[in-house]
């Protein structure tokens, strides 16, 4: 962006930077929701009635909120409740959890319980048959599971992770409110110094716009992959 | 797939982990002292092509950190969330030109006024507004401030339109969605001097709401507070704050 120091009135490299925290935020986002959603899957559809109803209640709760709220409670709460445990044991002063791991935290926890749910279903769709002839053929529990199993759920949680993505791509502008300077943040900023909304918000809007087509791209990528020798692989 | 498990398991613990912890210096001041302001309240407080929170409230709080000698670390943070936000621990103190009023002695301390200000009213050039008959107009002022609580008390049969931030107030005002604005004399005096500001004019009398512009720190933390009066009272000795001052305004704001 240096270049041309003039694009979008001089706020170019802002959107720019902003832009980078987004995407920073989305990735970290999804890796921590992926492992919560297989963890609350596996949880889900355990034995353990315990551990079952926990998760339940887990997912229930994070999808009955709003994902701005869950934002501000992370944000606010969590630093405090931290401070408070820590002044248990002696430690004064204040612990501080910043803006964009409060934002990853909260994110997580969203895209996590649904994922939760998109991964039981997909669980749920690879017929039983498949593991007994797997241990049939002598695969150990484990080895079932890595090479059976996990293929077939793949391929059917694909589509819907792939939408949750991109609804978590977005929500990262929710993270805004808490001061992280990420894209929303960034434009909020400029139109405020120029008072030019219209340029700047539709700025932001041709670069979200951009971030979707580029993850929908490596979603339809990974989608072909997964359904290699199906036969309706296209 | 073995490697992606172990990196996703490494970004989760990470994000948990990673929670940074701000020391006291024992000394009542906490280094560095992390000051609170906000970013949509020109000249006060605004980022800039830099990306920098810059303006008056943020060149004092510089000023303060240099005589306290500790480093000054800005955090930004919507108006909205801004007392919270302290009470939360996320900075020492806020200086974000916040009025010192009753209503908010009660869950924070303020230290000596730094400037002091006076409510008023802006309109279109022409535009025959009276602020003596507020009836059937739309008003517009930012949220949880005192020219808010003021409308809400006497602005009879005035529509009242709160915003979250102050500059989005202004787009209101040049759209037409609002008769008026009641805000900071000083803010609207620099928002009259730009391109968007420049068919409208400040009408009626000015309104003394409050007791001066303080910074606001936690109630436990007096001896921050009589620290930050201390040092107060040497950049306004030394020429400092009228150095400050004269950046931004031609006559003196305190």
């Amino acid at each position: 962006m240096n270049e041309t120091p003039a694009l979008l009135l001089g706020f170019g490299a802002q959107l720019a930077a902003g832009t980078v925290v987004t995407a920073a935020l989305a990735a970290a986002s999804l890796a921590g929701g992926l492992l919560l959603g297989i963890a609350g899957a596996a949880a889900r559809m355990s034995r353990l009635r315990l551990l079952t109803s926990a998760v339940q209640a887990y997912t229930t709760a994070v999808r009955g909120v709003p994902e701005l709220l869950v934002v501000l409670i992370v944000y606010f709460g969590a630093s405090a409740a931290i401070g408070r445990v820590a002044a248990l044991f002696g430690f004064t002063g204040f612990f501080e959890l910043n803006p964009f791991l409060a934002g990853v935290t909260a994110l997580s926890l969203t895209f996590g319980a649904y994922a939760t749910e998109v991964l039981r279903g997909a669980f749920l769709a690879v017929p039983p048959g498949q593991t007994e002839a797997a241990y049939s053929l002598g695969l150990t529990r484990a080895r079932a599971f890595r090479h059976v199993l996990l293929p077939q759920v793949w391929r059917t949680a694909l589509p819907g992770l792939g939408n949750l993505f991109l609804v978590l791509l977005k929500d990262t502008s929710l993270v805004s409110v808490v001061g992280l300077d990420e894209l929303m943040r960034k434009s909020a900023l400029a139109v405020s110094y120029t008072q030019q909304p219209f340029t700047f918000y539709l700025a932001a809007a041709v670069i979200y716009l951009a971030m979707t087509a580029v993850s929908m791209a490596g979603i339809q990528v990974l989608e072909r992959r997964a359904a290699r020798g199906m036969g309706w692989s296209g | 797939m073995k490697r992606l498990i172990a990196c996703l398991a490494a970004a989760l613990l990470a994000q948990w982990l990673l929670v940074a912890y701000a020391a006291d210096t024992g000394a009542g001041v906490p280094n560095p002292l992390r000051i609170g302001s906000e970013g949509y309240y020109p000249p006060f407080n605004f980022v800039d092509q830099s990306g920098q929170l810059k303006g008056f409230d943020i060149d004092i709080a510089l000023a303060l950190c240099e005589r306290l000698k500790v480093e000054c670390k800005l955090v930004a943070q919507d108006w909205d969330g801004i007392i919270p936000a302290l009470l939360a621990g996320k900075y020492d103190a806020i200086v974000a030109s916040i009025s010192i009023t009753d209503e908010r002695k009660k869950v924070v301390s303020f230290t000596d006024k730094y400037y002091s200000n006076k409510v008023r009213f802006v309109t279109a050039k022409g535009g025959g507004f009276d602020p003596g008959k507020l009836a059937g107009k739309t008003v517009g002022t930012q949220r949880a401030t005192i020219a808010a609580s003021w409308l809400a008390k006497n602005a009879g049969g005035a529509k009242i339109k709160l915003y979250d931030k102050q500059t989005d107030a202004y787009l209101d005002l040049a759209a037409r969605r609002l008769d008026a604005i009641f805000a900071d004399g000083l803010v609207l005096h620099e928002w009259l001097k730009t391109k968007a500001g420049a068919g409208f004019e400040m009408v009626g009398d000015a309104y003394e709401l409050d007791e001066g512009i303080g910074i606001a720190v936690r109630k436990e933390d007096n001896t921050l507070r009589q620290r930050l009066n201390a040092a107060l009272a040497a950049i306004l000795a030394d020429g400092t704050y009228a150095r400050i001052n004269a950046r931004y305004f031609p006559f003196s704001i305190y």
